[in-house]
């Protein structure tokens, strides 16, 4: 989010406004008091469009920054609840423009976009004036050098009045990229104030979760309360699990498989009155009773959840393993387990698999050969 | 024939001695590979038996392939010294290495892509099942019973659809099969695979699959335009996942209208490639190819 984001800028020395992020309109009122003169109201959510949604309003008063603090908190914004607002002083800007510094896929290396024409949707410019709108590659090894940011702000043609703040400023922002692992840092508005000071109004960052381990101050910026709470729970017993919006809770192992399952549950559900896959659950390679217990819990506890579609190819998990699994989740779970459970196994050890599972005989498994079979059995089950 | 692994390669592993690189060179042994020792700085001087074999473990890769002559090398070691234990088998000049550490920062694998360039190492993955010319060797994680030798090639960013589909297709069976790994920045590509399998003799056809995220499979859909005469068969995961939510793979995710798939589909089968709805769909989509050939 813009505080956030704004937190690890400052830390890095990039010239921003912190301002005051608070919860309630009362807060908002106090803020605006303290901060005195008149003060910018902006809705905290991880989307952009913001402003075009009514997020962001201008205060005269603290009065009005109470009024429109009211009616920014609750509001939905890309299907974001807000539940915090950021008051700062309102800096009007005399220009704005746009910086980026993100990772670079197709040349698996970072990029940096630089725009005289910032304070809009980069997209946007993009589109209409792609000439506005400056790519530059960054080696991965070099980094970015004071030659580097200075090819930079020249490429990106910042006024020279301005080119050594700009040249400093990129810099710090390459710091902020680099140290905080990072695989988006963006500034925009990048703003030139009265006084030909550059700030940066509004930012986002986004931090690469494999390099957690390096960076412990990272999990500060989790916000729970914002997570689906199926999702926190997950999280919680470090299950892979993403919530979505049908009723065939899916579990299988390998994100690729997972990702496969939902799509062949879509398909199959369009014969069965349109049911969805109801999650992405990956359980990974070593699928012990306890993970499978978790990862049925979870599920289960999924209001929407009609039925339940365990796919495993046993490659290195051998289907004997899973099997077990099952079958020690559900003596877990007892009388909580009351939803269908189609199983396919396949791979490695697959008779001793689906013979635990004949043997087992409960009344809520049913097991399907093939994963086209499995899927359609539980869309069938998730429609009755 | 096969690409980039046979019955001729020497293995080492980088991290032999943890729990995952135990458990994975064992497997290898058994597979038939020819492991021929482990690198643990910590270690050097012993050795270990895994898989009814005495592995000697070494100080460094330089000194492994001094003493074995490998030419490949598996790495096991954890995320927080994957980077180093990369650059090390690189400066090292291993021919092959191959990364399946997952978690691995993205920007620890974008500066050994970077490093990597213009030297003599290959490098497969991270986040990988790795590579397996089934019946000749394995270097990764992938079971070798699955499939047999045969006139498939298969490369895929996804371990269990590898699987999968060397499961769907094991009647006819494959050259190399060969994971890429999911992360956002990989060391081999889609074309590297691409290119490698066309210039195979015995790699009648090629199966290719992607995942959303990034644009590297419309990226090889323009490669196989130029390059590519074998019948090609596509597929891809994550036709029905939603905007902004990472699908267990760091890589996997669509952001606005890029990385969709189907996005990559169009592309595919703008340039004649058939591309499954599902992997049951894209195995019978090659099988009918193998058929006519």
């Amino acid at each position: 989010m813009e505080y956030q984001a704004k937190e690890l800028f400052a830390k890095h020395g990039v010239a921003t406004t912190l301002g005051k992020v608070v919860e309630t309109a009362e807060a908002a009122r106090a803020a605006a008091e303290e901060l005195g003169g008149v003060t910018v109201v902006k809705a905290q959510v991880k989307a952009g469009g913001r402003g075009k949604a009514g997020g962001v309003k201008l205060a005269k008063t603290a009065d009005e920054a109470f009024q429109y603090a009211s009616d920014i908190l609750g509001m939905e914004i890309k299907g974001l609840t807000v539940n915090r607002v950021l008051v700062t002083p309102a800096t009007p800007p005399v220009e704005e423009y746009y910086f980026s510094f993100l990772l670079d896929r197709a040349n698996r290396s970072h990029l940096c976009i630089a725009s005289v024409e910032g304070g809009v949707e980069i997209e946007e410019v993009a589109k209409t004036n792609p000439e506005a709108v400056r790519q530059i590659r960054i080696d991965a090894i070099e980094g970015v050098t004071p030659e580097k940011a200075a090819a930079i702000v020249d490429e990106a043609k910042f006024p020279a009045e301005l080119r050594d703040q700009a040249i400093d400023m990129v810099q710090q922002l390459w710091k902020v990229y680099v140290e905080e692992d990072a695989t988006l840092v963006e500034v925009n508005p990048l703003a030139r104030l009265e006084g030909d000071k550059l700030e940066a109004l509004d930012g986002k960052v986004s931090l690469d979760e494999n390099a957690e381990f390096r960076h412990e101050d990272h999990a500060a910026f989790e916000i729970r309360e914002e997570a689906d709470p199926l999702e926190a729970k997950a999280k919680d017993k470090g299950l892979n699990y993403v919530k979505l919006d049908g009723a065939v809770g899916i579990i299988g192992n390998g994100a690729g498989l997972v990702m496969s399952t939902l799509d062949v549950v879509a398909y199959a559900g369009e014969k069965h009155g349109g049911v969805k896959p109801a999650n992405f659950l990956d359980i990974g390679g070593g699928a012990n009773a306890e993970v499978m217990a978790n990862g049925l819990d979870v599920i289960l506890n999924d209001d929407q959840v009609k039925s339940v579609f365990v796919n495993v190819f046993g490659g290195i998990t051998a289907c004997d393993e899973v099997a077990n699994g099952i079958k020690g989740a559900l003596e877990i779970l007892g009388d909580a387990a009351t939803k269908p459970l189609v199983v396919r196994l396949d791979g490695n050890n697959v008779e001793e698999g689906r013979r635990i599972l004949d043997e087992l005989d409960h009344p809520l498994v049913t097991q399907v050969d093939t994963m086209d079979g499995a899927a359609d059995k539980a869309a069938e089950l998730a429609n009755a | 024939m096969s690409i980039f692994l046979n019955k001729d390669s020497k293995i080492i592993v980088q991290g032999m001695t943890g729990g995952m690189g135990a458990k994975h060179t064992t497997l290898m042994v058994e597979s038939g590979a020819n492991i021929v020792g482990g690198v643990n700085a910590r270690k050097a001087g012993t050795t270990v038996e895994l898989g009814g074999k005495e592995l000697p473990v070494f100080g460094s890769v330089a000194e492994a392939m001094k003493e074995t002559g490998a030419d490949v090398s598996v790495a096991f070691v954890p995320p927080a010294f994957t980077k180093d234990a990369a650059i090390e088998a690189i400066d090292a000049e291993i021919p092959l290495l191959v990364v399946i550490t997952e978690g691995v920062p993205v920007q620890d694998t974008a500066e050994v892509v970077a490093y990597q360039e213009g030297k003599s190492t290959r490098m497969i993955g991270p986040n990988c099942p790795g590579i397996i010319t089934p019946e000749e060797s394995l270097a990764g994680i992938t079971p070798h019973t699955i499939a047999g030798k045969g006139p498939v090639g298969l490369v895929s960013k996804s371990g269990t659809l590898t699987y999968q589909m060397m499961y769907e297709l094991r009647d006819f069976g494959f050259t190399t099969a060969i994971g890429i790994g999911g992360d956002p920045i990989v060391g081999t590509t889609h074309i590297d695979a691409l290119e490698a399998f066309e210039n195979d003799p015995d790699t009648k056809a090629i199966v290719m699959i992607g995942e959303i995220g990034g644009d590297a499979e419309e990226r090889a859909a323009a490669y196989i335009k130029d390059n590519v005469t074998k019948p090609v068969v596509g597929y891809v995961a994550g036709f029905t996942a939603p905007e902004g939510k990472t699908m267990g793979h760091a890589g996997a995710i669509v952001s606005g209208s890029s990385g969709t798939a189907q996005a990559k589909k169009e592309a595919l089968e703008a340039v004649g490639v058939k591309v499954g709805k599902t992997p049951s769909e894209t195995a019978a989509l090659m099988r009918e190819i193998l058929q006519g050939l």
